[in-house]
């Protein structure tokens, strides 16, 4: 394979959308109602589809005649670039809209800043993305600041969600020598560029939410190099089984 | 078709051809009211749509094509191609006011500001397509579509779909 760090870094992106859209499908028919079981759908179809356009270009980068659905489909979980964030299982409701807005406070800005990129096609992408993630970042934080300051339970809830994430909140914003490159060629943003906006609008919304936003320990990391949790096994294997034991099938 | 007819004819035939494709959640309105549908190009006779999504994942887009095709070849256009453009990213701007128009009567609310920041973060305000108040609320963010948010009119206590601005 011809990994460059422009197709590493674009499978990355695509990677981290897909295996997040795959996690909000989870809740598809399990919501607790059913508006969120729609929201979680169509957040979830945002995502996919980021990843779809992000998957083609990266077929087009590696010219190998790999597609987005060789890509999505036939690679093993040592080839997946996500960070392990995304990864983490749905838990309860507070877990999973915790997890995507850490997420979306941190890719709403990324994907603004990376319409500027120097790469056409990346900045494309990033331009729709913007636009969607400004919806996800809206939706988890006011549903944060409801789990927080709502009841006992619920707080407690989305306090222990915070708490159990935090720890991987730090691979966002790294940027390895892969990445070093790009984001000097004016291709890639510098994910630590992002950091204090980051940090001023979880502070905002976790402190409207009455939740106490923990310390910086140590942060988990890997998932961008392709080493993963164990959970993303399970995932792979729930959405790959059809094309790997059925290759080639279509609808 | 023959060379004599000259492109601009051929690109009004083929534009008249597929902006009567409609988005298939939203039956009242045409592709072009909508903005997806963006550019006719005319190559030695052959056609080519160019279309934009709504949204990554508009789940709509591989139906739009097909039946742009569909229509294009109806009108005699021989092997008609769609192409797929993300840049510039498609914004409810281009929405028509012909086309809101439609969505309106059709019981849908219209995008009611310019897309922005504001639009995203500020205090909205939405009129209820049915009866006219503005004393509305948001019931969720996301609503049938990824282009639509759900609403409820507390002066007729009707649901409705929001357009949202992006």
């Amino acid at each position: 394979m011809t990994d460059t760090p422009l197709l590493h870094y674009t499978l990355r992106l695509a990677d981290t959308a897909l295996i997040l859209g795959h996690r909000l499908s989870e809740w598809v028919g399990h919501s607790p109602v059913i508006e969120e079981d729609l929201a979680f759908g169509n957040m979830g179809l945002d995502l996919i589809g980021q990843a779809r356009s992000l998957y083609s270009y990266a077929g087009e980068i590696e010219g190998k005649g790999r597609d987005e659905d060789a890509l999505a489909y036939l690679r093993d979980a040592g080839d997946y670039r996500n960070i392990l964030l995304v990864e983490q299982p749905n838990g309860d409701f507070a877990t999973t809209m915790v997890r995507q807005l850490l997420y979306a406070a941190f890719a709403h800005p990324y994907f603004e800043t990376l319409t500027h990129s120097s790469d056409a096609t990346l900045a494309a992408v990033a331009a729709k993305a913007a636009k969607e993630m400004a919806y996800h970042l809206r939706h988890s934080a006011e549903w944060t600041i409801r789990l927080g300051d709502g009841t006992d339970e619920s707080h407690a809830r989305a306090q222990a969600a915070v708490d159990e994430l935090w720890p991987y909140t730090g691979e966002m914003f790294e940027c390895d020598e892969i990445e070093r490159a790009l984001v000097e060629a004016g291709v890639a943003v510098d994910p630590a560029t992002l950091r204090a906006r980051w940090d001023k609008t979880i502070s905002e919304v976790l402190s409207e939410a009455t939740l106490s936003r923990p310390d910086n320990g140590y942060m988990q990391s890997g998932g961008r190099v392709g080493r993963h949790s164990e959970h993303l096994g399970h995932i792979l294997s729930e959405l790959q089984f059809l094309q790997r034991a059925y290759p080639g099938a279509t609808w | 078709m023959t060379a004599t007819v000259p492109d601009h004819d051929l690109r009004e035939r083929a534009w008249a051809a597929a902006a009567t494709v409609c988005d298939p959640e939203i039956p009242v309105l045409g592709i072009a009211d909508l903005g997806i549908l963006r550019d006719i190009k005319i190559d030695n006779g052959t056609v080519e749509a160019v279309i934009t999504p709504t949204y990554s994942g508009c789940p709509a887009m591989n139906m739009i094509a097909l039946e742009i095709e569909v229509a294009l070849e109806n009108a005699g256009f021989a092997k008609p191609k769609v192409t797929t453009v993300l840049s510039p990213a498609w914004t409810t701007d281009w929405m028509t006011d012909e086309g809101k128009a439609k969505l309106k009567a059709y019981g849908i609310a219209p995008p009611a500001v310019k897309s922005g920041r504001r639009a995203l973060f500020g205090d909205q305000s939405v009129a209820c397509p049915h009866c006219g108040s503005s004393d509305t609320a948001l019931i969720s963010e996301f609503g049938s579509t990824a282009c639509k948010a759900l609403w409820r009119c507390k002066a007729c206590a009707e649901p409705f779909d929001y357009f949202k601005c992006i």
